[in-house]
């Protein structure tokens, strides 16, 4: 017989250290600038051996924070060095900092799960979202590095040498371009990559979105593939 | 002119895949009056209003949607099959520092919340709530992420100013006799129950 037949699966306990801390200070209604380290301490040990008894799987997380408020307690027993430093810092910021976001990204968290979440509260029509996700059709082959090159060559050449490399201030960061593209292609789903690169563009211009294509598609952003018929490149959103 | 208006434009919040924009609104019925437009889709939403009925008009993400009202959730879910909520607590705290501290690292994240967040970060990659905005330029070129446009639809918001600024929500969320760990309404303790145990081994 499996000794371990029965596990009890605890759902709806806390998620992390923090939601421990978290919960602590609101049962005993604590201020979080003002916390009685000691009390949080011991009251902090006894879940996790509580948790430990349930059969919990304690991630290491929870020791780590254990032994930061031991630290924290034993700071608070020695006298402070310095007298008079106002320099000298309340040990529990280390603690205290953290908490403060934590709970104030909870509270945002809280105000998301009020609004009405679509799919959740509120219903649309069954959009068609889904279908322009890409669908691998027979005619199209995914393009390599040299068809992309060789299509940026074309670019280049048709741009001419009208536009030389003319450095002035306010060119455009890749990562700049990387978030334009995300957002043409939000709205687009797919499009050209001949469409990128505007005939007036600068070479630099070009440049920099010849290389937020080759970075998107390297984080798996988009999907370049090219039709076998037309040699037409597209970048599909993933 | 001006009902059959209203009428047109019902007919395209009926028949719309997503939100309609003004200027998508303007281009189809073939007018530049965005104005008139605007004036007419408010006093739609108005009539809907004052009617009562199954479903509303939201602006949302920069365009007008029709939506089934949030009382009427659970027949609609029953009708979909739609079992639990499925945006868990810890999604939806990874989604609120994502949304507020965008664009923000993984790490950072993680030091907010206290535990690893891979697992919820690819989850709301992959219901595209969140996108990846770029790298960091510091040692491990970290990935960055942002909220995305899916992400305003969802929410019910017409762009990111449209979110509670985090002062507004500690001055609701302080109220006297308001504890913080609950909501306004009833229901919506149920649209935030934890579906995901607290760590997998």
């Amino acid at each position: 017989m499996d000794p371990q037949t029965y596990a009890v699966r605890v759902e709806n306990v806390f998620e992390g250290p923090m939601d421990l801390l978290v919960h602590l200070i609101r049962k005993h209604e604590l201020d979080i600038y003002d916390i009685p380290i000691g009390l949080i301490t011991e009251q902090y040990l006894q879940y996790l051996d509580w948790m430990k008894a349930l059969n919990i799987d304690l991630a290491g997380d929870f020791l780590v924070m254990a032994a930061t408020l031991a630290q924290i307690k034993s700071r608070m027993l020695l006298p402070a060095h310095g007298e008079g430093d106002p320099e000298a810092e309340d040990p529990r910021l280390a603690i205290v900092r953290p908490l403060a976001e934590y709970m104030q990204m909870k509270a945002a968290a809280e105000a998301l799960a009020r609004r009405s979440i679509l799919g959740e509260q509120t219903f649309t029509h069954p959009t068609a979202r889904d279908e322009h996700e890409w669908d691998p059709d027979p005619s199209m082959i995914r393009v390599g590095l040299f068809e992309l090159i060789e299509a940026f060559q074309q670019v280049i050449e048709r741009i001419g040498p009208a536009h030389q490399v003319d450095l002035q201030a306010d060119t455009i960061s890749i990562k700049e371009r990387i978030g334009q593209i995300v957002d043409l292609l939000e709205d687009a789903g797919s499009l050209a990559f001949d469409e990128l690169f505007q005939a007036t563009a600068h070479r630099v211009e070009v440049i920099v979105t010849f290389l937020a294509v080759l970075e998107m598609a390297r984080l798996e952003l988009i999907e370049i593939v090219q039709s076998s018929q037309t040699g037409i490149i597209r970048i599909f959103y993933r | 002119m001006s009902e059959d208006l209203g009428a047109i434009l019902e007919g395209l919040l009926f028949a719309a895949e997503g939100p309609l924009n003004l200027g998508t609104l303007a281009e189809v019925i073939g007018t530049g009056d965005q104005e008139g437009l605007r004036r007419a889709l408010e006093s739609l939403a108005e009539e809907y209003e004052n009617r009562g009925g199954g479903f509303y008009l939201q602006q949302v993400a920069g365009g007008y949607q029709l939506r089934s009202r949030p009382r009427f959730h659970p027949w609609i879910r029953r009708l979909r099959g739609i079992g639990a909520p499925r945006l868990s607590r810890a999604a939806l705290e990874t989604l609120a520092i994502v949304a507020y501290r965008q664009p923000v690292v993984r790490a950072e994240i993680e030091a907010v919340r206290g535990v690893d967040c891979g697992g919820v970060l690819r989850m709301l990659l992959e219901r595209r709530l969140i996108r990846v905005m770029g790298r960091r330029e510091i040692p491990g070129r970290p990935l960055l992420y942002g909220t995305t446009r899916i992400f305003l639809e969802v929410f019910e918001l017409r762009d990111l100013k449209d979110l509670p600024t985090l002062k507004e929500i500690k001055e609701l969320s302080s109220d006297p006799g308001q504890p913080v760990a609950t909501g306004s309404a009833a229901d919506c303790q149920e649209s935030v129950p934890l579906q995901e145990s607290g760590k997998k081994p």
